[in-house]
């Protein structure tokens, strides 16, 4: 059998907290091939976010690790780019120039100058934003933010893509619309791409697999959905198909009969974002 | 799309608003209202104080005696013409009767006018803020950066922070005579102190506010420069310094309005040239016109104070990107 691309071995974290350690994820394994799409779905204050992050080298697992093609993962680099979920663009750039800084970073000497200017100008019209690419993040929508956010990823030409629910902060049009985008560039590009989702439409419609968490503290993967259907997938044909809705009340049945999530009880680490309730 | 939303929503709705534009006249009429409310009162009162130099002076008589400061100062300014020539025809008389002889034109030493003043003030705040900035935006990077380094200064920033110009002034004065000791000095030592003195207070902003600005980058723009593996230098160029600019200018303008501050004080106590020096000389002198004088100067004082205000706030919306920032 050849390795994986990607690997996550063991994975275990704990906090510090000042009650003591809070150990967030516990034995979580994985293995990723080259291509695939995967999403993470499960509860908030579970440790979606915690396994992108360790994958991204943002922070470092107390046991265990990830294996990037043999390679152990120890810091961010742009190999593993990640689209955070609120775009985070430089707020003092254009889009040109968020992108520009990415491409200056990893193509520092690989490219020309005019190479670089191709390369750049290519990644914006690949998300569909060739119109505005000298406008700065605060005079153009969330939805063209995200979608800038997903060209910095993309020009940095990395193994593995990481989004960290990249389409939770718009609203439901904006969002049909980058998934869409999404499947059109991950059909073009054949990126290995890890996304967290709140969504279960989102995890099924995009997906190759959707790893489904458990409940934390000391959460793990509790059952991985292979999602079998032709791609390119079309959201409207979809809506009727019975695979696909038995698909996604395997994902509903999941979270709301095996993990159903008891407020109160589980304590959220302080690296979590206050999710779900973002709506723009 | 925000573009849109950006256009008057009056414009859509084809409504005519009067000619006269109200809010312009708001801008205008209600300003002129407040000085003309505080001219009126300031004249009522000033004649019921009476103090060992006559009445308290009111605007009519502050007018005057600002008329006759800018008019000693063109006199001043033809006198020094008038001296240089006086030279210049001697001089040439001179050669003319000896050719061997060696020309020389001496300095004029007139006393320094209000005007004159006004510009040893403005260069001495210019400087001692500039030398302040230059300190305190690259040690409030290092110190915003290294929580560490923070802890580690901080109880020290906060115990100078407070102190006052005045207890400063007898330590930087004695050292700069120890230390700034040359035969041909380039800048006359009162100028130094008085500078010193300006950059150890008005610093402590500056520092401050640049510190935190860098401790409260946004954490995401922090994870995307380690994700680009972004150095050091140049994290700190593209990422951190404009991140903190909004911080940092709400510092420089806090340490301009104490810069200017101090130095007013440092010119009295130490007799070094400047505005309050020009103050301290009146009260001293203590003539009918004194505190006419004192008052124009104290406007003065505030006036320049304003402008430099005005300036650090043109130069920070140059600069600041974040246009949502609320400027005043």
């Amino acid at each position: 059998m050849t390795p994986s691309h990607l690997e996550l071995t063991g994975v275990g974290i704990e906090f510090p907290t000042p009650k003591g350690a809070f150990r967030a994820l516990e034995n979580v394994n994985l293995k990723i091939n080259k291509g695939e799409f995967i999403s993470l779905i499960g509860h908030s204050g579970c440790g979606k976010s915690t396994v992108l992050n360790i994958v991204a080298g943002l922070h470092q697992a107390t046991e265990g690790g990830a294996l990037l093609d043999g390679k152990e993962v120890n810091e961010p680099g742009p190999e593993r780019a990640v689209v955070f979920q609120n775009h985070s663009l430089l707020p003092w750039l254009t889009a040109y120039e968020n992108v520009e800084l990415a491409v200056n970073q990893v193509f520092k000497n690989k490219m020309s100058k005019q190479e670089k200017k191709d390369w750049i100008e290519h990644n914006l019209e690949l998300v569909h934003m060739g119109h505005a690419i000298h406008k700065r993040p605060d005079e153009i929508s969330g939805g063209m933010k995200q979608r800038v956010g997903i060209a910095r990823a993309l020009s940095m030409q990395p193994q593995v893509l990481l989004m960290d629910e990249p389409f939770g902060a718009l609203d439901a049009l904006t969002r049909a619309h980058l998934q869409d985008s999404l499947m059109e560039i991950q059909a073009q590009l054949g990126n290995t791409v890890i996304m967290i989702t709140h969504d279960v439409d989102e995890a099924v419609l995009l997906s190759d697999r959707i790893v489904m968490m458990t409940n934390g503290p000391a959460a793990t993967v509790g059952e991985i959905l292979k999602v079998d259907l032709a791609r390119p997938r079309n959201r409207l044909e979809l809506a009727d198909d019975p695979t696909y809705n038995h698909y996604r009340s395997e994902v509903l049945r999941f979270l709301y009969e095996k993990q159903k999530k008891v407020e109160n009880i589980t304590p959220k680490t302080a690296a979590k974002k206050p999710e779900a309730e973002k709506v723009a | 799309m925000t573009a849109q939303s950006n256009q008057n929503p009056l414009a859509k709705l084809n409504i005519r608003l009067p000619e006269f534009n109200i809010s312009l006249l708001a801008a205008i009429g209600l300003p002129v209202l407040g000085i003309a409310f505080f001219l009126m009162i300031w004249s009522a009162l000033a004649p019921q104080v009476n103090t060992s130099l006559g009445a308290f002076p009111g605007p009519a008589q502050v007018w005057e005696q600002a008329e006759v400061l800018f008019q000693e100062h063109n006199d001043e300014r033809e006198k020094e013409v008038a001296f240089y020539e006086r030279q210049e025809e001697r001089n040439a008389a001179r050669v003319a009767q000896d050719p061997t002889y060696e020309p020389r034109i001496r300095a004029y030493t007139g006393k320094p006018t209000f005007i004159d003043q006004i510009g040893t003030s403005l260069v001495t705040v210019l400087v001692g803020f500039t030398l302040a900035s230059l300190v305190a935006i690259p040690l409030g990077i290092f110190l915003g950066l290294s929580e560490r380094l923070n802890q580690a200064f901080n109880p020290i920033i906060q115990i100078f922070k407070p102190v006052s110009p005045l207890a400063w002034l007898p330590l930087v004065t004695m050292v700069v005579s120890a230390v700034y000791v040359s035969d041909d000095p380039m800048f006359e030592k009162s100028f130094i102190t008085s500078v010193i003195t300006v950059c150890l207070c008005s610093l402590w902003p500056t520092l401050i506010n640049t510190a935190v600005g860098v401790a409260n980058i946004e954490k995401d723009l922090m994870n995307v420069s380690q994700v680009l593996r972004l150095s050091t230098f140049t994290h700190i160029r593209k990422i951190v310094i404009p991140a903190s600019i909004p911080m940092m200018f709400t510092g420089l303008r806090l340490s301009i309005g104490i810069a200017w501050m101090v130095l007013i004080a440092a010119e009295m106590l130490a007799q070094n040239p400047g505005l309050g020096k020009f103050v301290w000389d009146e009260f001293q002198n203590g003539s009918s016109n004194s505190l006419s004088r004192i008052i124009a100067a104290v406007l003065t004082i505030g006036f320049v104070g304003f402008c430099l205000d005005r300036a650090m706030l043109f130069i920070q919306q140059k600069v600041n990107w974040d246009k949502n920032t609320q400027v005043r």
